[in-house]
């Protein structure tokens, strides 16, 4: 069996990919792809928490997860579809009229 | 006393319609008699009055057939303090029976004789919302003088006297915008306040009274008083000998008594059915009947009898003379109310009380008999006065009818001045022979009921106590004097006015109940006759007040009392009936008497002395609390010079220019500008950047979990 470190090394691993790429990227749809990414790498850490502990909570927790993720997608992919038909782009930089 | 087995409580349970039925007649009109005409409204009052009257009857069935124990009606509690507890509890005995039965007869007959009056008053002018209000008057009236005397404690008897009080007042300036003639005056209004202040000066003597009895006695209930009375007589007789005295300012209010009988002449002001059956025949009763009510209290302190016995002798006498100066035929009765209280006053001091309550009966048969036939009188004159001005108009021919019109109106005649009468005799048949009747038994003639009530009350006094006895017989003498002096100056003669020569009588609706009055004031003797086997009234009152012996007749007092009546008829007659009256003539009396007749005429100048004495130092009083004290000291002296002064000096001092602005305006601004500058600062974190945003969510977390993992 491999040993929980590596499954916690790999999933730290994922996060970072994830946040910096909702740090650097100016599409909204990779940081959309990155913010799942974090989620998922949370997700991975949890299942393997769950599967160390021997607790099913875990794994019922990550089905959650999994579900608003869907339920976010959803609605920030229709935001994004209105936000191109108004301004014509979908740079994130460009999304700056609530600056105060 | 408890409601035993053994009685029979029969028609007990009518006792709330008492007051019920007068109350629902006035609702009744209140709420429905828009609708109603003239007669409808009319007759309802009087069909509830007759209602209460018809109680009254059976209640005395219902006490006759339980030998005369006093039976009681609970209705409901009342007021619940502490340990004082006030039921709303009728009292049903042979004192409150008899009051009742007197009350709502005398009462249902004048209810009748208004629907006639009312309809022929000068200023009616077939305004019939005012013609509904008399009535809801009346039945209110009704209505509080049957809780008076029925209440089974101090504390009702008091709300009905405040009521009977309440209505005297709403009627005496019943036409408060009008005086007797239909002219736009405040007279009216003006009596009705002084009838209403001055019962208020009583009706504070009565509270008192009411207070010290709660205090010392722990009760309002009559025969819990009285219980405690007895006690208290023994070890703190000053108790009982103010609750008396205080209670005695009461009945001076009420009853018309010296010193406070003054509204009761102004209260004449109030249409004749009025007078004669709230200021003669019932409410000014009721003083004589709270003494009678309160007689267990009154026996424990002589001294307390022999001052209300001598304010009544007082009064008798006193209100006497100034009738015999008075013009106005309303104004005669009226004192001779005052005098006739007196009387009664006078009896119930000196332990009489059968004598005061028979004399309180029969006198309400014959006052409420003489003022409502001098009501027949004045609108006779009225009736004479208008068909005058209408023949004139017909005389004169249309050319000028305008100026006829315009003369009769300018005109004042004054329809209950005696000086304006004469010869109505022949005029108003009708209206003599009942007014006589009311005369005769007023002036205590054999056989008529005044004859009996009051020499019971003089033979009472002749035993007891002479100074009352030597007032009263004067007082009598002056009775049939200015009752002989109106009889002649009235009926016989010659008319000293055009309107009285063309008087007429009056109609069926107004000399019947005149009729039934008059057989009550022939025949009202029968109730109390001074003979063997007879004092019904002494028997039938005796269940409440105690057994006493009936007095029998005494020839001696009845002979003096008999004689100076007739003998004052004859000096009457001598002065004013010998030679004939002429219009302008100066009242033969006055040339003789000089200035006492002036001081008779002018009531002694009692009202005077009234004003110079209290009214007008308290309406200076007034005026220097209003204007000094109140407006130049409290407002232009504490308001604005004190208060406003003050004020605008430490603001002048605290407030100006350099302590706001550079103070407080400086502090506020900075802090303003010291927010501007703060949040222009804080904006700048806001750029609008998603990505700068998302970077500080991560390094505030790197934050918090590095202090949460190094800590």
């Amino acid at each position: 069996m491999v040993p929980v470190n590596y499954y916690i090394v790999l999933s730290a691993i994922l996060f970072t990919i994830g946040a910096m790429g909702v740090l650097v990227r100016r599409n909204p749809l990779v940081i959309f792809m990155s913010v799942e990414l974090m989620l998922n790498a949370a997700n991975l850490a949890i299942v393997a928490f769950s599967s160390v502990y021997k607790s099913f909570s875990g794994q019922i927790f990550v089905f959650f997860v999994i579900a608003v993720a869907a339920a976010e997608v959803a609605v920030g992919l229709a935001l994004i579809v209105e936000i191109f038909r108004t301004k014509h782009s979908i740079n994130v930089d460009e999304m700056n009229s609530l600056k105060g | 006393m408890h409601l035993s087995e053994t009685v029979n409580t029969g028609f007990l349970f009518l006792a709330p319609w008492l007051v019920f039925s007068p109350v629902m007649g006035l609702l009744i009109n209140i709420i429905f008699g828009g609708r109603f005409s003239e007669k409808g409204i009319g007759w309802l009052a009087s069909a509830a009055s007759g209602a209460s009257f018809v109680v009254s009857v059976l209640l005395a069935v219902t006490v006759a057939g339980n030998h005369g124990e006093v039976l009681r009606w609970r209705l409901a509690e009342w007021i619940s303090i502490g340990s004082l507890t006030i039921d709303w509890t009728f009292r049903v005995d042979s004192l409150s029976t008899t009051m009742m039965l007197a009350v709502s007869g005398v009462g249902t007959l004048i209810h009748i004789y208004a629907i006639g009056y009312m309809h022929e008053d000068v200023r009616f002018k077939n305004d019939i919302g005012r013609f509904r209000r008399f009535f809801v008057f009346l039945n209110l009236f009704i209505a509080m003088m049957m809780i008076l005397v029925s209440g089974d404690s101090y504390m009702m008897l008091f709300v009905g006297w405040e009521g009977v009080g309440l209505c005297s007042f709403l009627l005496i300036g019943f036409w408060y915008d009008k005086d007797t003639l239909g002219r736009p005056s405040w007279a009216n209004s003006n009596a009705g306040n002084k009838a209403f202040i001055t019962n208020r000066i009583g009706d504070f003597g009565f509270l008192i009274a009411g207070f010290l009895m709660f205090w010392y006695l722990g009760s309002f209930q009559f025969d819990a008083v009285f219980e405690k009375a007895q006690e208290a007589a023994h070890t703190m007789p000053w108790v009982i000998v103010a609750i008396t005295l205080f209670m005695l300012v009461g009945v001076a209010g009420k009853s018309a008594q010296v010193p406070l009988y003054v509204w009761l002449p102004d209260a004449m002001a109030g249409p004749t059915p009025v007078s004669a059956l709230i200021h003669a025949a019932t409410m000014v009763t009721a003083g004589v009947y709270l003494v009678t009510r309160s007689a267990e209290i009154y026996m424990l302190v002589p001294q307390a009898q022999y001052i209300v016995a001598m304010v009544g002798a007082g009064t008798a006498l006193f209100a006497a003379t100034i009738a015999v100066g008075q013009y106005d035929i309303k104004k005669v009765l009226a004192y001779s109310t005052i005098s006739q209280l007196g009387f009664m006053v006078a009896a119930v001091g000196m332990g009489a009380f059968v004598g005061g309550m028979f004399h309180l009966v029969t006198h309400a048969f014959f006052k409420a008999l003489l003022f409502l036939s001098a009501g027949s009188i004045i609108l006779g004159l009225e009736r004479g006065h208008h068909h005058l001005a209408h023949g004139h108009h017909e005389e004169r021919g249309k050319k000028k009818e305008e100026r006829g019109h315009k003369e009769h109106h300018e005109e004042v005649f004054d329809p209950g001045d005696m000086r304006n009468m004469g010869g109505l005799r022949k005029t108003m048949p009708v209206t003599f022979w009942l007014y006589m009747t009311g005369t005769l038994a007023l002036m205590g003639i054999f056989p008529f009921a005044g004859f009996w009530s009051k020499d019971e009350i003089l033979l009472d006094a002749s035993l007891h106590y002479p100074t009352v006895y030597l007032l009263l017989t004067i007082a009598a003498f002056f009775t049939a004097f200015y009752m002989g002096r109106q009889i002649w100056m009235v009926f016989f003669g010659e008319a000293r006015h055009e309107a009285a020569a063309h008087a007429e009588e009056s109609k069926p609706i107004i000399t019947v109940p005149l009729m039934v009055l008059a057989a009550l004031s022939i025949l009202g003797g029968a109730l109390n006759l001074p003979f063997e086997g007879f004092h019904n009234l002494t028997h039938w009152l005796g269940h409440t007040l105690g057994e006493v012996e009936g007095l029998p007749l005494n020839l001696q007092v009845a002979g003096i009392s008999t004689g100076l009546a007739l003998l004052a008829i004859i000096i009457s007659w001598l002065i004013y009936g010998r030679n004939t009256l002429h219009a302008g003539q100066p009242d033969p009396l006055k040339k003789p008497l000089g200035f006492i007749f002036t001081g008779m005429e002018n009531k002694w100048f009692v009202d005077e002395g009234y004003w110079a004495v209290i009214i007008n130092p308290f309406v200076k009083g007034s005026q220097f609390l209003a204007d000094v004290i109140d407006w130049r000291f409290w407002h232009d002296f504490v308001h604005d010079k004190v208060i406003a002064g003050t004020y605008n000096w430490l603001s002048n001092i605290a407030l100006n220019d350099y302590a706001d602005q550079r103070g407080i305006d400086a502090f506020a601004n900075a802090l303003g500008k010291w927010t501007k500058d703060l949040s222009a600062a804080m904006r700048k974190v806001q750029n609008g950047f998603v990505r700068s945003y998302a970077l500080s969510v991560l390094l505030g977390v790197v934050l918090i979990l590095g202090y949460l993992l190094l800590k």
